[in-house]
């Protein structure tokens, strides 16, 4: 299988660092490297303890929306009587996004610390974790990798001799975006469609069973035991200096045209300029760059001016008209038909919506139908308004923000690349389209 | 057949009798899962699995099956079977190729690794089994591995980087 490149100087491998070498798959080779050393030291501290920690770290949520992961662990009242739960979402399938993937392949073990400690943190007994179904070899890593987890003793009702139970289980998926979303995936491990839940009640008060529930992504699980190896302090000062609201280092999956796809781990806060040049290698010979989408397909497109400029953090790509999302960085290069993508964009999202809110259920397959006209070279020019004025009615106005997503790039992408719709309306130009299925 | 036969174990054939599948070790590995779970419909997913993997595809009269055993409807048993894309209302090819064709990947050729498998397999259309019962061809949505340009999926194998270059020769080694 396609993995690994060597790092690259400039890269800070914290998470990644075991990528690519078979003998930390194992338990005893994950030992050898550490492991499990922070699941122990968590287990004899207070929990409140390990959240002032992780608080303190300035960990934020690297699944999508960038929420400060201590602040949500601290939202679950300890002493209430109730089951808590963990779930780890690791249903990964925002497009661009292929990290997640890699930590459970090459670092099951750690992913299985970070929810133990999870998991004792916020008082919980059992973490699951929502594993996409397509993900067959992650899934097999992880089940090997609790099976010998549970055989230590480092899982179960006396965890690491400590007295206290932190049970660990896969839930497999199967084939649903909409299952990433932190309510479907709930409503998922519960046997039930994967519908997103209106909320409030929020997870911290009535999540997976009714019971108070924290989402994390595996990233930001993977993240902990570093943390509390290492101390806040260290993880809070990787960074860029005068942005201390982003910390830590970050996974970053580029995939497209570029030379070099692949996951990369630099502190946040990198130039993204010098990381899409000097880590990536650039455009492919004799081709420039058209257009980039640095957070997973759900953020704005980002021109490649705008996107030289940015900062490689939550804020910084704010700045320059887009979100850090889930760092699934997606390179468009001149070859291609922006418009095309933006269509093919939007027929996922249409495949995707769980159809329970009309302007998404809607919205998405009237976006895809235009889109798709407009590709085939029968777009009038009202066209572009209604895309316009569809998206004004997907956007703030569901249960959940799939809805949102889709309009995204239909309105960046009209907003910073209008001339590629004109030119395909004025000349009705007639580009291929794929049959639709 | 047993509940953990391949996933490219022989379909059952629609309208062939339905063996039940929660029966001996199969039955006790869904009790042995319900230790995990709070509640019987959460072993929902997993049960759809097994079916899956010992029949190839789950039938109405599978979803009574497991409708019985989990205490549900078979109605509410068949919501959630058809909102998951992974499960098969239907008998598939023996050999089910699933080619990522979304953006990330489509800007990187995917959709001519999709042509390609249709045209070597000889299936005539996406979703139409070939008339061997061979292959069945489908484009699928993301598969999380846009970094590995284009991910194909052959019933549980996850292939990376497949080019319509290297689609013969991925065939020929289909047992
Ligand atoms: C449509 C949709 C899909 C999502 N998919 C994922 C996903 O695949 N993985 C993920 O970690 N978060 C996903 N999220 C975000 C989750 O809802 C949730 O915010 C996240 O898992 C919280 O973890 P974090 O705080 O560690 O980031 C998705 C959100 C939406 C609205
Ligand atoms: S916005 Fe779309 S995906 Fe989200 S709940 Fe509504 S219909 Fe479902
Ligand atoms: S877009 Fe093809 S694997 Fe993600």
């Amino acid at each position: 299988m396609g993995y690994p490149h060597k790092p690259h100087d400039r890269e800070m491998p914290v998470l990644s660092k075991y990528f690519g070498d078979a003998g930390a798959i194992s338990l005893d080779g994950w030992k050898q490297r550490g492991g499990y050393a922070a699941l122990r030291k968590a287990l004899g501290m207070a929990p409140t303890e390990i959240t002032a920690i992780v608080k303190e770290s300035g960990l934020r949520g690297r699944g999508g929306a960038g929420f400060p992961t201590g602040v949500k662990w601290s939202f679950m009242k300890l002493d209430d009587g109730k089951p808590h739960y963990l779930c780890c979402n690791a249903d990964e399938s925002e497009p661009g996004t292929f990290k997640d993937r890699e930590i459970m392949r090459w670092t099951p073990h750690a992913l299985i610390e970070g929810c133990a400690i999870g998991a004792y943190a916020i008082g919980a007994e059992t973490c699951y974790v929502y594993i996409r179904g397509e993900f067959t070899e992650p899934i097999a890593r992880m089940e090997a990798a609790l099976r010998e987890a549970y055989a230590a003793g480092i899982l179960g009702p006396n965890a690491m001799g400590s007295g206290k139970t932190v049970n660990v289980y896969v839930h497999r998926g199967a084939g649903a975006y909409i299952c990433g979303e932190e309510t479907a995936l709930m409503n998922s491990i519960e046997g039930r469609r994967g519908n997103p839940r209106i909320k409030p009640p929020f997870p911290a008060v009535a999540g997976v069973f009714g019971m108070p529930t924290t989402i994390n992504n595996v990233e930001t699980l993977a993240a902990v035991p570093h943390i509390l190896n290492n101390g806040a302090d260290w993880y809070r000062k990787i960074g860029r200096a005068d942005n201390p609201k982003s910390t830590g280092t970050k996974l970053f999956s580029v995939c497209g045209n570029v030379q070099r796809p692949g996951n990369y781990e630099v502190p946040l806060g990198f130039p993204f300029k010098d990381f899409l040049y000097d880590l990536c290698g650039g455009p492919l010979p004799g081709r420039r760059f058209k257009a980039i989408i640095p957070g997973g397909i759900s953020v704005p497109i980002q021109t490649v001016d705008e996107a030289e400029a940015s900062f490689m953090d939550y804020e910084g790509f704010v700045e320059h008209g887009t979100m850090l999302g889930s760092g699934g960085v997606i390179v468009i290069d001149d070859h291609q038909n922006l418009v095309k993508q933006i269509a093919r964009a939007a027929r996922f999202f249409a495949h995707e919506s769980c159809a329970q809110c009309t302007q998404c259920r809607e919205g998405t397959g009237w976006t895809t139908r235009i889109l798709e006209r407009i590709v085939a070279g029968d777009g009038t020019s009202e066209d572009l308004d209604t895309l316009l004025e569809i998206a004004d009615n997907m956007t703030g106005k569901t249960i959940c923000v799939l809805s949102d997503s889709c309009a995204v790039p239909v309105v960046t992408g009209i907003g910073k690349f209008r001339g590629d719709f004109e030119a395909l309306i004025k000349t009705k130009a007639t580009v291929m389209v794929p049959a639709v299925v | 057949m047993s509940a953990d036969a391949p996933a490219d174990a022989p379909h059952a054939a629609h309208g062939a009798p339905h063996t039940p599948v929660f029966v001996g070790q199969a039955r006790a590995e869904l009790d042995e899962l319900g230790k995990r779970y709070p509640t019987k419909r959460a072993l929902l997913l997993p049960a759809l699995w097994m079916v899956q993997h010992a029949r190839g595809w789950i039938s109405e009269e599978a979803m009574a099956e497991v409708a019985e055993v989990l205490e549900l409807t078979p109605a509410y048993v068949k919501g959630v079977v058809s909102f998951y894309t992974m499960y098969h209302q239907h008998p598939v090819g023996k050999h089910f190729i699933q080619v990522c064709t979304t953006s990330p990947c489509a800007v990187c050729g995917a959709e001519d690794v999709r042509d390609a498998f249709l045209r070597h397999t000889g299936c005539e259309a996406l979703g139409v089994t070939s008339a061997d019962g061979k292959y069945t061809v489908i484009e699928v949505e993301c598969l999380g591995a846009c970094g590995f340009a284009t991910p194909v999926m052959i019933n549980e194998d996850f292939l990376e980087s497949v080019t319509p270059e290297k689609v013969p020769d991925i065939l020929a080694g289909l047992k």
